[in-house]
């Protein structure tokens, strides 16, 4: 052999950075998903100290300043047994805080896992399930959960696995395109040629490789998680009282809004639809900076 | 801008610097360059990926992108001075007197458009309209010799072939009549045949047209047989220019000299020595580069190379920036030419196949992807496998790996023992034995992996090793491929494409194998890089007596390396024999028109063999032998029906033709004499 072939080569450009190290920074430079990013945040930072810095106990009632008006003593006002809406807004986050992500979390693992499964084996495998889960999708979110609580009775589990189980469907529809592409690569058939086993080439070889768009989705059907909690909350089926959550209050106090006690619903509903939105800005800036 | 007063030069380019802004800080991508173009001359420019050749293509037109900007120097397009333009004055320049060609069809046409429109919309920019357009579109689709151009108007892009389709591209820049014709790379992605019919085509055109022709090309060969003056570039300074015969029978720049001796010419195989190659690799363009460019590369270097930048030499009608043009060749070669006598091959054949099948259902129809195809396959030899695309190569292979299952009926043998059609049913000994080097790295190699891990992983599974047993291999096969363990920690995308390619190459080596297919390794490479490969495959093969099945649409380096060569033909073997006999002829008169149609630099050969049109489809393939509807020699109604048998015409070297043997020699050599 000869030693002279060629000097000895170097990586062509080591300083380059890595791929996720590249996601990270196009992050950092996107004014989106730093907005949103910020009031997620905020809201995590809530459900995590809020009792730490709310000025009330959540649960305390008062019943002889109930339905107060927004004053400098109670900055939201009062509900019907006087509990004090700016404390319980703040605390409130902490319930959908816990249950969106985990159900977003359960679709994702779900998801992924029927998403590999169709789009490796395609064929038979990917008819049957892929009539499934659209059989699946087809059937509106608040009767399975419906369904479930009666067979189930409520709890946070039932929510989580009732949402989680229904957005499963559709991250395994993104999962199994993306990995419909990848299959088609050199790198499968090098993995066939040395007898991988099917686990490993979805999950060792594949996986990896359609990490991103699983991250979009994921994002994506975070915010759409978070409305869910709050529809089921508003309910019924959803998050249970004396929990302070959002749904929850607006449910329980959307009767007094003819009466003219309308501080009791709006910042409720401004927290959902600000988390809504700051999950979304999140999720647009995610998208943008994997698919620069 | 009339064609009553033209300049003396359609394009000059003095001093021109263009720099990229990378990470903010602009870094020099073409370096004080000049050069001039006569009116109605053909200029090449040559160099490897990466030095500059399609950013000079894009600064003509200013077409730069976004971080991109002419640092210095000045363009005079037919006269006018392009960096002076205003944004309309730019736009008619662009519009009326410069056309491109680029090197993909497919992306340069619009998929949503039927061809016609894209064409007539040129003629109305130019004033004309309607019927008079139509009929000026039907002309220019003639006159790039589209036979039935009604019909091809009324098609969508993708419903043409990549030779049409770069047609229709070349017609679109023709319809304005330019001065200029920039031509990128324009047969990269097409066929040898096709890629020749182009050629010639362009070759035709610029002669009945005015225009002068900025050719860029990596194919050092397609540009001597283009082109009347080349130059070439190296990190975005020209390094030598001349009359083309000149440049390349005479190089007098070393960068020139070693691009050359890359290539495998004249016959070379790999019993006769290696080919040269050149060492390290091209500045990146964060390189600040004081004195020769090329001087870390150069064996002739001296201390003066490395710290004073040498001027363009004039050397009567030819430049050549180098202190020491005057002994450019005798440039020391990089690697040794001396290689390992080959080990005699064994009577036994390591790989049989018999009559193997495959079909495919398309539409309701069957394609007969590989038909009946028989061959034998010794230890330690080489079978090339060449044909246009859909020929049916890659689909052999697949069938041997067992990618793809064949039909009942064939039967593949490795060493004796039937194989299973699929791959799951055959022993980990068995897949060990055969293993693949894909044409493309990026996609054979997965990107979320370290190289430590793709080729640890081959050696865990193929070879069964673990732990200091597998890191000791590890290093030996990483060694033997000729990368360092700083190339073990980083991902696929942080590697040059040989250095990809080298990787994938020690993963198909893991376990030993006894066959590699190497299906187009080299075809996404430089020719310096290529000869590496190239070497390498070569040196592995003497010291490990592995057999490869090497497919390449490259016939000069499908012959450096074969023992023995497969013709195919829509999934027909038309001609197997010893590489030598195959080449040197008589051979099939689709060999014939194959070889015929490769460009080469010697530019001895005089008689050209073209096929018309493309290879049919293989749902529907011509009766008889298959080849008649394109075969320059079909000698009657019997090619139409009678399917030739696969006959043995000299031991070892079988022909499916009808015409006789010794008929084919006397044909084949009234071709070669016969003067031009």
């Amino acid at each position: 052999m000869s030693a002279v072939q060629t000097s000895s080569p170097t990586p062509d450009d080591t300083r380059r950075r890595g791929p996720l190290a590249e996601v990270f920074y196009s992050l950092l430079r996107s004014r989106t998903f730093l907005v949103g990013f910020a009031i997620v945040l905020f809201w995590v930072a809530c459900a995590l100290l809020g009792e730490h810095f709310a000025p009330y106990d959540p649960l305390a009632d008062d019943i002889i300043n109930a339905l107060a008006p927004p004053s400098s003593e109670h900055w939201f006002g009062t509900d019907q047994i006087g509990r004090d809406v700016f404390s319980r807004v703040i605390v409130g986050s902490r319930d959908i805080l816990t249950v969106a992500p985990l159900a977003t979390l359960l679709a994702t693992v779900a998801g992924t896992a029927l998403g590999l499964l169709t789009g490796y084996f395609r064929g038979l495998v990917d008819d049957v399930v892929s009539r499934i889960l659209e059989a699946f999708m087809a059937i509106p979110v608040v009767i399975v959960a419906l369904l479930a609580i009666v067979a189930l009775g409520t709890s946070k589990t039932t929510v989580i696995v009732v949402i989680g189980l229904s957005f499963a469907p559709i991250i395994a529809r993104t999962v199994r395109s993306a990995v419909l592409a990848e299959r088609e690569l050199d790198y499968v058939a090098a993995a066939q040629l040395r007898h991988e086993s099917a686990l490993h080439t979805m999950f060792v070889e594949i996986l990896p490789n359609v990490i991103p768009p699983i991250l979009v989705e994921t994002t994506v059907r975070l915010g759409y998680a978070i409305f869910a909690v709050a529809t089921l909350s508003f309910m019924g089926f959803g998050i249970q009282p004396p929990s302070p959550d959002w749904g929850l209050s607006i449910s329980n106090n959307y009767g007094m809004i003819g009466g003219g006690f309308w501080w009791t619903v709006l910042f409720d509903a401004l927290a959902i639809a600000s988390l809504v939105i700051g999950v979304n800005l999140a999720a647009d800036g995610v998208h943008g900076a994997l698919n620069d | 801008m009339t064609n009553s007063a033209k300049a003396e030069n359609a394009l000059e380019l003095t001093d021109l610097s263009v720099a990229y802004r990378v990470a903010g800080r602009n870094r020099a991508v073409l370096r004080n360059l000049s050069l001039t173009i006569g009116q109605g001359e053909a200029y090449g420019l040559v160099g490897e990926s990466g030095c500059g050749k399609s950013t000079v293509a894009l600064t003509v037109v200013r077409y730069l992108p976004r971080n991109g900007s002419i640092t210095g120097g000045a363009i005079s397009l037919d006269g006018q001075n392009v960096m002076k333009l205003d944004a309309e004055a730019l736009r008619r320049a662009r519009a009326e007197s410069v056309s491109m060609v680029y090197q993909d069809p497919g992306k340069a046409l619009n998929p949503s458009i039927r061809v016609g429109r894209q064409l007539t919309e040129i003629f109305e920019l130019g004033g004309v309209s309607g019927r008079a357009a139509t009929d000026r579109a039907i002309a220019m689709l003639n006159r790039v010799r589209i036979s039935d151009p009604v019909s091809v108007m009324q098609r969508y892009p993708h419903q043409l072939s990549g030779g049409m389709q770069q047609r229709v591209a070349i017609a679109m820049a023709l319809a304005n009549d330019p001065s200029m014709l920039i031509l990128d790379e324009p047969t990269t992605g097409l066929d040898a045949t096709v890629e020749a019919e182009v050629l010639d085509l362009i070759a035709q055109l610029s002669q009945e047209l005015s225009a002068s022709i900025l050719f860029i090309s990596h194919n050092l060969a397609v540009v001597s047989n283009m082109c009347d003056r080349v130059g070439v570039l190296y990190a975005g300074m020209l390094v030598e220019e001349g009359p083309t015969e000149v440049v390349f029978n005479d190089p007098r720049h070393p960068y020139t000299v070693a691009l050359l001796r890359c290539l495998p010419r004249g016959g070379q195989r790999k019993d006769q020595g290696r080919l040269d190659t050149i060492p390290g690799f091209l500045p990146g363009i964060e390189a600040d580069i004081k004195g020769c460019a090329f001087a870390d590369r150069c064996a002739l270097a001296d201390d003066r190379c490395r710290s004073e930048l040498p001027p363009l030499y004039d050397l009567g009608g030819r430049l050549s920036r180098c202190f020491h043009h005057d002994k450019a060749q005798a440039l020391p070669r990089a690697t040794p030419s001396d290689v390992a006598p080959a080990p005699k091959p064994a009577a036994a054949p390591v790989l049989r196949v018999a009559g193997l099948n495959k079909t495919y259902a398309s539409h309701g129809h069957a394609l007969r992807a590989v038909k009946d195809v028989s061959l034998d396959l010794r230890p330690g030899e080489t079978l090339g496998l060449v044909g246009e695309s859909g020929s049916g190569k890659t689909t052999f292979a697949r069938l041997l790996l067992g990618l793809v299952p064949p039909d009942d009926g064939g039967t593949i043998e490795l060493e004796g023992k039937a194989l299973a059609p699929r791959l799951e049913n055959r022993s980990d000994d068995q897949i060990k034995a055969m293993q693949i080097v894909f044409q493309n790295p990026d996609s054979a190699l997965n990107r979320s992996h370290s190289i430590r891990h793709l080729i640890g992983r081959a050696l865990k599974r193929l070879a069964g090793l673990s732990g200091k047993a597998l890191e000791a291999r590890l290093n030996d096969l990483v060694r033997s491929v000729r990368l360092t363990d700083r190339h073990l920690a980083v991902k696929p995308r942080q590697l040059s494409g040989g250095l990809k390619q080298r990787v994938a190459i020690a993963r198909a080596f893991a376990g030993d194998p006894r066959i590699v297919v190497c299906d187009e390794p080299t075809s996404a490479l430089d020719v310096s890089v290529q000869a590496a490969i190239l070497n390498l495959l070569a040196d592995l093969q003497s010291k490990e007596d592995v057999s490869y099945i090497f497919i390449s649409h490259d016939l000069a380096v499908v012959r450096y390396l074969s023992d023995n060569i497969a013709v195919l033909y829509l999934g027909r073997i038309m001609e197997l024999g010893p590489s030598e006999d195959v080449f040197s002829g008589p051979h099939h008169p689709y060999t014939e028109a194959l070889l015929s149609a490769v460009p080469k630099l010697d530019q001895t050969e005089t008689a050209r063999i073209r096929l018309d049109g493309e290879i049919p489809s293989a749902t529907n393939p011509p009766s008889g032998c298959v080849f008649h509807t394109r075969c320059p020699r079909k000698i009657g109604p019997i090619c139409e029906q009678q399917e030739p048998p696969l006959s043995e015409a000299q031991p070892g070297h079988s022909i499916r033709c009808h015409i006789p043997y010794a008929e084919l020699a006397r044909l084949q050599k009234a071709v070669v004499a016969e003067p031009a």
